[in-house]
């Protein structure tokens, strides 16, 4: 089986779906001729044209906003963002269009749309390219928010996401893209939306992420069982929105503490409703506080200063001893 | 009247009139009940705009597209929407077009190939432009007409909606409503413009100015930029400039507008002034013209009570159609 990166990934379940799909359209800044800043979209417009694969101006609005009309009227496209921090111009259609039709319309309209864009730190950027932001949508009815942690799961979830009849904001964690390499299968399969995955399981406590970071509590489970301190168990959520609680539910009731760890900032992160479901679901098995390793309530910062923005397996192992001596 | 009513002929200028009747009989049914407490929500009323609604629709083929704003009532109506489902849509009844859960401000209904009302000033640009995509891309000749205000345009997404129909040469066709007030914010206050449909130049695509209170000028401009856009020839912005009877909404005074020049739009009534040529021209008489009034009337009488007689929609609704395959309701909320 192939081993590929997250961008060949993502560019294979693209093609994939457009060869199955004569609806699909791609569409955004540079996805064509350029196949794409990251590279995502290379080849495509080689082998659909420039009428499935097209380049657009500088207008996330615009992009977005028509989207919209081509997903109503009967098409699939697929925008794409350049960076994540350039979504908030398109902000104002995905909230007040994409994600209402369906029931603003009681049914009759859906919007079959898929946003994808690369997002998060760990490339030495700042601000607007680097930013991890997934909560705000992530808050917002009808629509569904998807973070693949690793190529295999990327090919699966957005396979899934091209395929939902829903509109999908679909993170790319830009510093996993070229980072990491798995075994992909060449045909098509998809990973359904709303089921977190179980990385490897555990008894001591629960680690909690998703994006980049389902690698930072796979290194700090290692250093821990490595360590004899405690065997975790490690869980991706892979999508915040539907979110799987009963997945996380049933694990931290099994191991009594639970550490959530996310690059966004602290405050409203997705990290509070996961802490606010276990509280409420399982409060009585709880052995300790829930314990969340976040980002700061700041601009990700350029060069160094990222080194201390960003969570890492070191943090984690500090809190879980801290946990399992409480 | 001219060349255009002969191309429409006498029963097509009768329905014309019946049309713009219609809508204002719908219009003032809900002011009505809406002052009296019946209805939730706000109402934007189009109350001195049909002539746009009925001339541009005139021209539509069934399976065009309409996306259409706040004040969107007259469209649908104009575009063969049933009062009855309107109605019940206004008071937020299981029989209206979005089951009671778009209101006023949200219709939408695909049979009649209209895309929705929007509550957001301008939306109907961007989405209006996206259907027209789905047009050129489907190659069925096929056309897409947004209808928005002269407050839309000062927004970012006007400017990238029409150049991004420009330069794929898209089939669209904006129509902008021009009733010189965005809310409270008079044109000249909000565009050194006097004519917005300059903007087009900005674009490369035609700007027309027509008369909206002329129905059969409103119906001329609509036509040509349909073909065009039929042909291959690319989007069209046409500024029918109107005034609205009332304020923005229900419940605004509209105290900032100059009563003279109030008065002299209300002289301009378009649909006394279509009743005139209609007798003046032979094509109908008085008694004819009053006798559509009055089944129009009737009909409006009984479309609202079929409104209001329609069930709320069971409270077990309040969570449906959040996401496709969740029909029975799964979101979150309330006590967890």
């Amino acid at each position: 089986m192939a081993r590929l990166n997250m961008v060949d990934a993502i560019d294979q379940a693209l093609q994939q779906a457009m060869d199955r799909d004569p609806k699909m359209v791609i569409m955004g800044e540079d996805v064509g001729r350029d196949g794409g800043v990251f590279r995502v979209t290379d080849g495509l417009i080689q082998r659909f044209g420039d009428q499935r694969v097209i380049d657009t101006p500088l207008a996330e609005s615009g992009i977005v906003g028509m989207a919209i009309g081509m997903a109503i009227a009967g098409y699939h496209p697929v925008a794409e963002i350049q960076f994540s921090g350039f979504v908030y111009p398109a902000y104002d259609q995905l909230v007040c269009h994409a994600a209402r039709m369906r029931n603003r319309s009681r049914g009759e309209f859906t919007v079959p749309l898929v946003v994808r864009m690369p997002y998060g730190g760990g490339i030495r950027a700042l601000e607007h390219h680097s930013e991890s932001m997934e909560a705000v949508f992530a808050h917002v009815p009808g629509l569904k928010v998807v973070i693949p942690a690793d190529p295999y799961e990327a090919k699966g979830l957005l396979s899934a996401a091209l395929a939902d009849p829903d509109p999908v904001v679909f993170f790319e964690p830009a510093r996993v893209y070229r980072a990491i390499k798995t075994e992909v299968p060449e045909e098509p399969y998809t990973i359904p939306l709303g089921k977190a995955r179980v990385v490897q399981e555990g008894t001591d406590l629960t680690l909690i992420a998703w994006g980049a970071h389902v690698r930072t509590i796979k290194d700090a489970a290692q250093k821990l069982e490595a360590e004899a301190v405690a065997k975790a168990e490690v869980i991706d959520v892979r999508t915040l929105s539907p979110f799987d609680y009963e997945t996380v539910v049933a694990s931290v009731r099994k191991t009594g503490r639970a550490i959530i760890v996310h690059e966004a900032p602290r405050s409203c992160g997705f990290g509070a409703e996961i802490s606010a479901q276990i509280m409420e679901r399982a409060v009585l098995h709880l052995e300790a506080p829930v314990v969340r390793i976040t980002g700061f309530d700041t601009m990700p910062p350029l060069g160094r200063l990222e080194d201390y923005y960003q969570p890492d397996a070191g943090m984690v192992v500090d809190a879980a001893k801290a946990l399992l001596k409480f | 009247m001219g060349s255009v009513g002969e191309q429409v002929g006498s029963a097509g200028l009768i329905e014309l009139y019946r049309c713009m009747v219609r809508i204002r009989s719908f219009e003032e049914h809900a002011h009505k009940t809406f002052l009296k407490g019946g209805m939730p929500g706000f109402l934007h009323l189009y109350s001195g705009e049909e002539a746009i609604a009925a001339g541009v629709m005139d021209v539509l083929a069934p399976d065009d597209y309409i996306v259409t704003s706040h004040r969107g009532h007259g469209h649908l109506l104009a575009r063969g929407g049933d009062p009855k489902r309107m109605f019940a849509e206004l008071y937020g009844r299981v029989d209206g077009y979005c089951r009671g859960k778009g209101g006023s401000m949200h219709i939408a209904d695909m049979g009649h190939g209209m895309l929705g009302a929007n509550g957001i000033v301008g939306a109907a640009v961007n989405i209006g432009t996206g259907a027209a995509f789905a047009c050129k891309y489907r190659g069925d000749r096929r056309v897409s007409v947004a209808f928005f205000g002269d407050g839309s345009t000062n927004r970012g997404t006007f400017h990238e909606a029409l150049n991004l129909a420009a330069i794929w040469e898209l089939p669209a066709i904006y129509i902008l409503e021009n009733n010189h007030y965005g809310v409270a914010n008079p044109q000249s206050d909000h565009t050194k413009l006097k004519d917005l449909a300059d903007r087009a130049a900005a674009y490369g695509f035609p700007g027309v100015v027509v008369d909206g209170n002329d129905v059969l000028a409103v119906r001329a401009a609509a036509a040509e930029a349909v073909e065009r856009a039929r042909q291959g020839g690319g989007p069209t912005l046409i500024e029918a400039k109107t005034w609205r009877h009332w304020g923005h909404f229900i419940g605004d005074s509209a105290k900032y507008r100059d009563p003279v020049e109030h008065q002299s739009w209300l002289d301009r009534d378009p649909i006394p002034a279509f009743g005139k040529v209609l007798v003046a021209k032979g094509v109908a008489t008085e008694a004819e013209l009053q006798a559509i009034g009055e089944e129009v009337e009737a009909e409006m009488d009984a479309a609202i009570e079929y409104g209001r007689q329609s069930p709320f929609p069971d409270v077990s609704e309040l969570t449906m159609d959040v996401y496709v395959g969740d029909p029975q309701g799964t979101s979150a909320g309330g006590r967890s």
